[in-house]
């Protein structure tokens, strides 16, 4: 800050008495008011974000890299020991962050993409096009959703792209719902109908007028719809339909390690603690990343909107 | 009270057209098949002339329309066709396939049994650890409870699984292979691990929105009211309360139980379970389209059925929803 005056005009003296905070500065004071909680969950985002990112660097071995012993147990050379097929646990738990996480992401971004335009759309809209839209959504979201995919999943198949579009257009629905609710509100707004009036077109008004307006809500949608996203896959992959081998990805490496627990007797720190740890270790990583993006949602929608006691 | 049978009335209809729907996309699936439907289910081998049959077999020669209103007549009279698996695919082989009802029969009613037994134990605990958490608001035992269900929602259902298995699996069975002849007290036995994963989601589910509706009904005026009147703690909640709370509290419970039956999939799979949810998943990894239908509408029926019932609890003990606005 510049306090020193060295002009004399109204103007200069005015911009100081209340100097702008910059957008840097604003997020450090909220930062700061941030509760220990929060300070988890970001921490944990971090730490995922950067595994994501660097994967092929922090990996020891190759993805798909077999090694000659199977059901190994942890040594110097495998520090948590090979899997089934002789593949290394670790690489696969540090590739199985960028496929599990990526894949998860790209699908809530997809679903947000379809829910939130056709939600926009059926509120300016309230024609027909507002009915269909509706009730093709509510028919779908009679169908409970894990059936729902399994069942398209039979038919097309399981392969990544196929999972990532029928996983995206299951959850696009709850998108769409809340975008359309929130934006009705927004919609019957004076500036929306100066714009109209303006002449602006449709992608105008959806973009400059609506959105900025409705973004807290859907930003929160957004961070809990993707736990939501994460798990469903992780128990679709866990089922054998979701993210296929060679691809490493947490969901199937609990079910291809999971004979160490149900059939092995799990006694604390012995050499069938570690095998157990095996499948134990992807599970752990799901939750922990469920949990700590939990956090962070519980504390964006405590600031956004404002209550204090609920 | 005519008012009341109207409005229900209605919201069966409107029940029955969704499950009409939903049982045409379920149909429909089949015809969405990109390619040869029956050349992808028999395989490259496959003769011309068995191609022809299994064409005929399952009506694909016929218009769609014609094939919906077969399928669902079938249906109604509780026929759901054959499994794919055990068709013959060459020439002169045998057919073994079996009907889908025989085989989905058993599985339902172990599935009914697992569900039965969770909401047996879930739905009280949840009802009674929702109303002591909503009364003593922000005490130590709410916010411990509060912790504990937000991080047992925000877990996969397996993760859950595996750690009571490691916690418990050396004094419980970890493998619920019931048969039809097991008995019922060693099927209990063998249910349990299951029914404990089962119960920690719910419960957590449950509690928590029984806490909200709680809560909510607490901070009405009409409550408010009765406490400067001078009504005791115990008034207010018997007397002023509860016969409001029913409503939102039949809702939960209906809800969670719709839940419960999609819940069952992961759950089963994880301990072996006989149930129908395997059953789903297992024909879902060999294709086998009829049984995965069949499995598709079961679960959807009684999952559209649960939602009508909370919604048709919650018109019948909130008068004010018989006169929307």
């Amino acid at each position: 800050m510049s306090d020193s005056q060295t002009q004399h005009s109204a103007i200069a003296e005015t911009s100081t008495v209340r100097v702008r905070r910059t957008r840097w500065q604003r997020m450090r004071i909220l930062l700061s008011r941030a509760p220990l909680t929060a300070w988890f969950g970001m921490v944990v985002v971090a730490i995922y974000a950067v595994v994501t990112l660097f994967a092929p660097l922090l990996a020891p071995y190759g993805e798909a890299e077999v090694f000659s012993r199977g059901d190994a147990p942890w040594s110097r050379e495998h520090l948590l020991g090979t899997d089934r097929i002789g593949r290394d646990v670790l690489t696969r738990l540090l590739y199985g962050a960028r496929n599990t996480v990526g894949i998860a992401l790209g699908t809530t971004m997809l679903a947000l993409l379809i829910g939130g335009s056709l939600g926009l759309i059926a509120a300016i809209n309230r024609s027909w096009l507002d009915q269909i839209i509706s009730r093709a959504v509510d028919t779908i979201m009679a169908i409970p959703g894990l059936i729902f995919a399994l069942m398209l999943l039979a038919i097309f198949g399981a392969s990544i792209l196929s999972l990532i579009l029928i996983v995206g257009i299951t959850y696009a629905t709850n998108f769409f719902r809340l975008t359309r609710s929130v934006s009705l509100n927004v919609v019957v707004m004076d500036y929306v109908e100066a714009a109209r009036l303006r002449g602006e077109n449709m992608v105008w008004i959806m973009a400059r007028e609506i959105l900025p307006n409705i973004l807290p809500p859907l930003i929160a949608e957004f961070g809990l719809r993707f736990i939501f996203v994460f798990l469903f896959i992780a128990s679709l992959s866990f089922l054998g339909m979701g993210i296929q081998p060679p691809t490493a990805d947490w969901g199937s490496m609990v079910r291809e390690n999971a004979h160490w627990i149900t059939f092995v007797p799990f006694v604390p720190f012995r050499d069938a603690f570690f095998y157990g740890l095996k499948p134990l270790l992807p599970a752990g990583c799901i939750a922990l990343l469920t949990i700590g993006v939990n956090f962070i949602v519980d504390w964006f929608i405590h600031e956004t909107s404002g209550l204090r006691d609920v | 009270m005519f008012r009341l049978i109207e409005v229900i009335g209605k919201r069966i209809l409107l029940g029955l057209v969704t499950l009409f729907i939903v049982s045409l996309i379920i149909f429909s699936s089949i015809s969405l098949l990109p390619g040869d439907f029956a050349q992808a289910v028999l395989g490259q081998t496959a003769t011309e002339a068995t191609l022809k049959a299994f064409r005929e077999s399952l009506d694909l020669d016929k218009p769609v329309i014609t094939r919906y209103f077969r399928w669902v007549a079938g249906v109604m009279q509780g026929d759901m066709g054959n499994t794919f698996s055990g068709r013959s695919t060459g020439g002169q082989g045998i057919d073994v396939s079996r009907p889908v009802v025989e085989i989905m029969l058993p599985k339902l009613r172990n599935t009914l049994f697992l569900a039965g037994v969770t909401a047996a134990i879930s739905v009280p605990l949840a009802l009674m650890l929702g109303f002591l958490t909503a009364l003593f608001r922000n005490s130590i035992f709410d916010r411990t409870a509060n912790a504990i269900t937000l991080s047992t929602i925000a877990m996969p259902e397996f993760f859950l699984a595996y750690m009571l298995i490691i916690l418990l699996g050396g004094y419980l069975p970890t493998i619920a292979n019931v048969r039809a002849e097991t008995e019922f007290l060693q099927r209990l036995l063998l249910v349990t691990l299951p029914t404990m994963t089962l119960t920690l989601v719910i419960v957590a589910a449950m509690m928590r929105m029984t806490r909200a509706a709680i809560i909510n009904l607490l901070a009405s005026p009409y409550i408010e009211m009765a406490r400067l009147s001078g009504a005791s703690q115990a008034e207010i909640i018997f007397r002023h309360a509860l016969p409001n709370a029913w409503a939102p509290i039949a809702t939960v419970i209906a809800f969670n139980m719709a839940w419960l039956v999609v819940g069952v999939v992961v759950v089963e799979v994880v301990f072996t379970y006989d149930g129908i949810g395997k059953l789903m998943v297992d024909s879902v990894g060999s294709r086998d389209i009829p049984v995965v239908q069949a499995c598709a509408l079961v679960f959807a029926a009684t999952y559209i059925s649960m939602n009508l019932l909370a919604d048709i609890v919650g018109i019948v003990t909130n008068p004010r929803l018989l006169h929307p606005r």
